[in-house]
């Protein structure tokens, strides 16, 4: 009877004991080493590590990574990598995360986030370090362009090396419906609209969408403004120098209220893929994605590329790239900084590049790599990314802070539905105001 | 902590008495760890976010500083957050009352003394084991507009065909602040899925309360010559009255939070016709980085809740008094 009493006692107190600690070692971050934390003691008695964050588990781009990491580790040797990559969302449970772990000061030694806004508010956070010094000594100033190195530059400091490359301003057509009845890619969103008559009388339909997850829509509008307003206002729009009541950004809303009537009604139950795969079955005709449709395409349909489907740019955008581009940075207070730049050193050379992209389906940041290990979509895209202006994005977290992001999702998502253009500008103009850009 | 007072005065008159012995000190000691797990873990965050909740924290920066109400007005003032009131308050009333109904209704016929009456039973219970974001995968493809129950009813020669999840029709549509007040349609089909998957609980429980009413009262009934719908409607069902009390509280706590539902099914729809508060809880937060407004949305669902479930609470703390 003694001994159950003092077995019990025993392991109230130990229970105890092991939450108390549990509290006390989260609320004292400098001391968990020394309170026994062994991952960490190892870490730092010699054996090298990097963990790197990402939301690359789809398909292609996980066949990336594990190139890259490949690569690094053959460039690196004795390196143990720790693939911290999270499932879901298009990225959204990962930038949960990733807020989650920067706030308690624990942060990965490196993570990938937008180029833009998105990585702009980590460093106006005063979470990242510069990464000047690696530019100087990797040469990569003249290596990216200019206008893309602007994009992860904050007063002048550059802080996040850029690894692959999208273009969001892609329209694509299935190449048979057009033959079928004499229809020359569009050049103006009117055009569009006059090939959707021709389209609905044969019971297809003209542009497919499938904005469930809301930024589809968004990217549809980004597009279809960058096209009314050109390269050059549409960045003063986002740096707030043209404002939002401007004639045009209400005619690219009018646009897109023109074009809901010839766009599936069941969009809100799709998602991007399946507004793909109508264009690839021939249901329709159009869609406008950012060229990882092109992927899905070659990759899961099985289609060819010029003889199943085409492509062009959105209207009105022939001569912008809207970029939708992935860099890694160097957060404050990492585990392992010399881990991060040595990983940061094959992201940014020709070989880290060129050993990542084709397996995405995206094309490399850096303008001096090898054509020949690409698809013939991208060796365009590759070209027009050399002389195009490059234009961020707004539903990709490039153009304007997350705030605003999610404000004008909300926005968008109100107006294909109500068709009030003044209420909408009014959201995007106050959201603006509350939600400035870094 | 807030036991203290009552006990006192339970144990006052013997207190002095009484010493510090091992029966005394044992139970408290094994309370401990889960008392100061759960006064930090839940109600020291309920706290937290109570407190982010009138701070200006709506960047990655945090910034603990005073801003009164204002994200509580912003959020009221928000067309996203007054869609999110609107359809909480009519998915809760539907699901509930439906998922009661038809609970009730199959416990009744499982109750009559029929042949295989626990494969029946396991049978609708069955979908109370599948998490909420299963049944949301297959109720997403069921009522897709496009395929699924559609393709049936299209054989079956119909040309109307339901929209389902994306029917933003609003029924009867009164103009309320930034939206329109009324049913959205597309709210039934997430009604139907979530009424799938509880109203086998609603059986279980109601099953368990018909079968503790003592066979007495049935047969006293009949000798009085009540025939078996009035036996059914004056005896049995009084009978259950606190059966039903439990179902609604546990149907209305699940309803309020739904999430995984909402999040594999629907998403937030079109002019978010099927929105709810935890989803726009959790985009706020960690898509628009909007801590103070996620956390004053959370704190508008935690008050809602409090309204059903405090008195509920009161109400069976009072009953197990002797």
């Amino acid at each position: 009877m003694k001994m159950r009493r003092v077995l019990a006692a025993s392991s109230v107190v130990a229970v105890a004991l092991a939450v108390t600690a549990c509290g006390s070692a989260s609320s004292n971050n400098t001391s968990s080493n020394a309170s026994g934390n062994t991952a960490n003691r190892a870490s730092n008695d010699g054996a090298k590590e990097v963990e790197i964050f990402s939301w690359w588990t789809g398909a292609g781009e996980s066949d990336g990574l594990k190139a890259l990491i490949k690569l690094f580790k053959k460039d690196y040797p004795g390196y143990t990598v720790i693939n911290s990559a999270v499932a879901g969302g298009a990225g959204s449970n990962a930038k949960a995360v990733l807020a989650n772990r920067m706030q308690n000061n624990n942060p990965p030694d490196t993570f990938q986030v937008h180029v833009g806004q998105e990585l702009l508010s980590w460093v106006d956070a005063g979470k990242m370090e510069p990464l000047d010094s690696l530019y100087q000594q990797e040469g990569w100033n003249s290596k990216f362009p200019k206008q893309l190195i602007d994009m992860v530059s904050h007063d002048g400091h550059k802080y996040a090396v850029p690894v692959d490359v999208h273009r969001g301003n892609v329209l694509w057509y299935n190449k048979k419906i057009f033959d079928e009845y004499h229809l020359t890619p569009p050049k103006t969103w009117n055009d569009v609209i006059q090939d959707a008559k021709v389209l609905k009388q044969h019971n297809i339909t003209p542009l497919a969408l499938g904005d469930k997850d809301q930024w589809e829509t968004t990217m549809l509008w980004e597009d279809i403004l960058l096209g009314q307003l050109g390269a050059q206002d549409y960045d003063k729009l986002w740096k707030g120098q043209i404002s939002f009541d401007d004639p045009r950004v209400k005619q690219s809303l009018q646009t897109l209220k023109d074009l809901m009537s010839d766009v599936n009604s069941d969009h809100a139950a799709k998602v991007w893929q399946d507004a793909s795969q109508m264009v690839a079955k021939g249901t329709a005709a159009m869609n406008v994605m950012g060229d990882w449709a092109k992927g899905y395409f070659t990759s899961d349909l099985h289609l060819k590329p010029n003889v199943d489907f085409g492509w062009t740019t959105t209207p009105g955008t022939e001569h912008d790239f809207m970029v939708i581009v992935d860099c890694f940075g160097l957060p404050k207070g990492v585990k392992h900084p010399e881990g991060t730049k040595d990983w940061l050193k094959v992201l940014g050379s020709v070989q880290g590049q060129d050993a990542f992209n084709p397996l995405k389906g995206s094309i490399p940041a850096r303008i001096d790599a090898d054509k020949s290990k690409y698809d013939v979509y991208s060796q365009q895209a590759m070209t027009d990314f050399k002389k195009d202006q490059l234009t961020p994005s707004l539903a990709h977290g490039a153009a304007a802070s997350p705030g605003f992001l999610d404000a004008a999702n909300k926005a968008i998502n109100q107006f294909v539905n109500t068709g009030d253009i003044d209420t909408c500008i009014q959201q995007l103009q106050s959201a603006f105001q509350q939600n400035p850009p870094v | 902590m807030a036991m203290q007072p009552a006990e006192m005065t339970i144990t006052q008159p013997r207190r002095a008495r009484k010493p510090w012995t091992w029966e005394r000190v044992y139970p408290i000691l094994t309370l401990l760890p889960s008392i100061i797990a759960i006064a930090v873990f839940v109600y020291g965050f309920i706290v937290w976010t109570g407190v982010v909740s009138f701070t200006k924290w709506n960047t990655l920066v945090p910034d603990l500083s005073w801003n009164g109400f204002a994200n509580y007005r912003a959020i009221f003032q928000d067309f996203r957050f007054q869609s999110d009131l609107r359809n909480l308050l009519f998915f809760t009333v539907l699901f509930v009352l439906v998922s009661m109904i038809i609970g009730l209704f199959l416990a009744v016929l499982v109750d009559q003394k029929i042949r295989l009456e626990g494969l029946f039973r396991s049978l609708f219970i069955f979908p109370m084991a599948i998490a909420f974001i299963v049944t949301g995968v297959v109720w997403q493809w069921l009522l897709n507009p496009s395929t699924g129950v559609n393709l049936i009813l299209k054989a079956l020669g119909l040309t109307h065909l339901p929209k389902w999840y994306v029917d933003i029709t609003i029924v009867p549509s009164i103009p309320w602040g930034h939206i329109k007040f009324g049913l959205p349609l597309a709210l039934l089909a997430v009604i139907i899925a979530a009424v799938w998957q509880m109203s086998g609980f609603a059986m279980a429980l109601y099953l368990s309360g018909l079968r503790a009413i003592p066979d007495d009262l049935k047969e006293a009934a009949a000798v009085d010559g009540a025939n078996a719908w009035t036996t059914f409607w004056r005896v049995i069902l009084p009978q259950l009255n606190a059966v039903t009390v439990t179902v609604v509280i546990m149907l209305i706590h699940i309803s309020m939070k739904t999430f995984d539902l909402i999040y594999a099914m629907t998403g937030p729809g079109a002019a978010f016709v099927t929105d709810m508060p935890s989803m726009d809880m959790f985009q706020t937060t960690f898509q628009g980085n909007h801590y103070a407004q996620g956390a004053a949305i959370s704190i508008i669902m935690l008050l809602l809740l409090a309204i059903f479930i405090v008195p509920y609470l009161t109400y069976s703390l009072r009953g197990e008094k002797p």
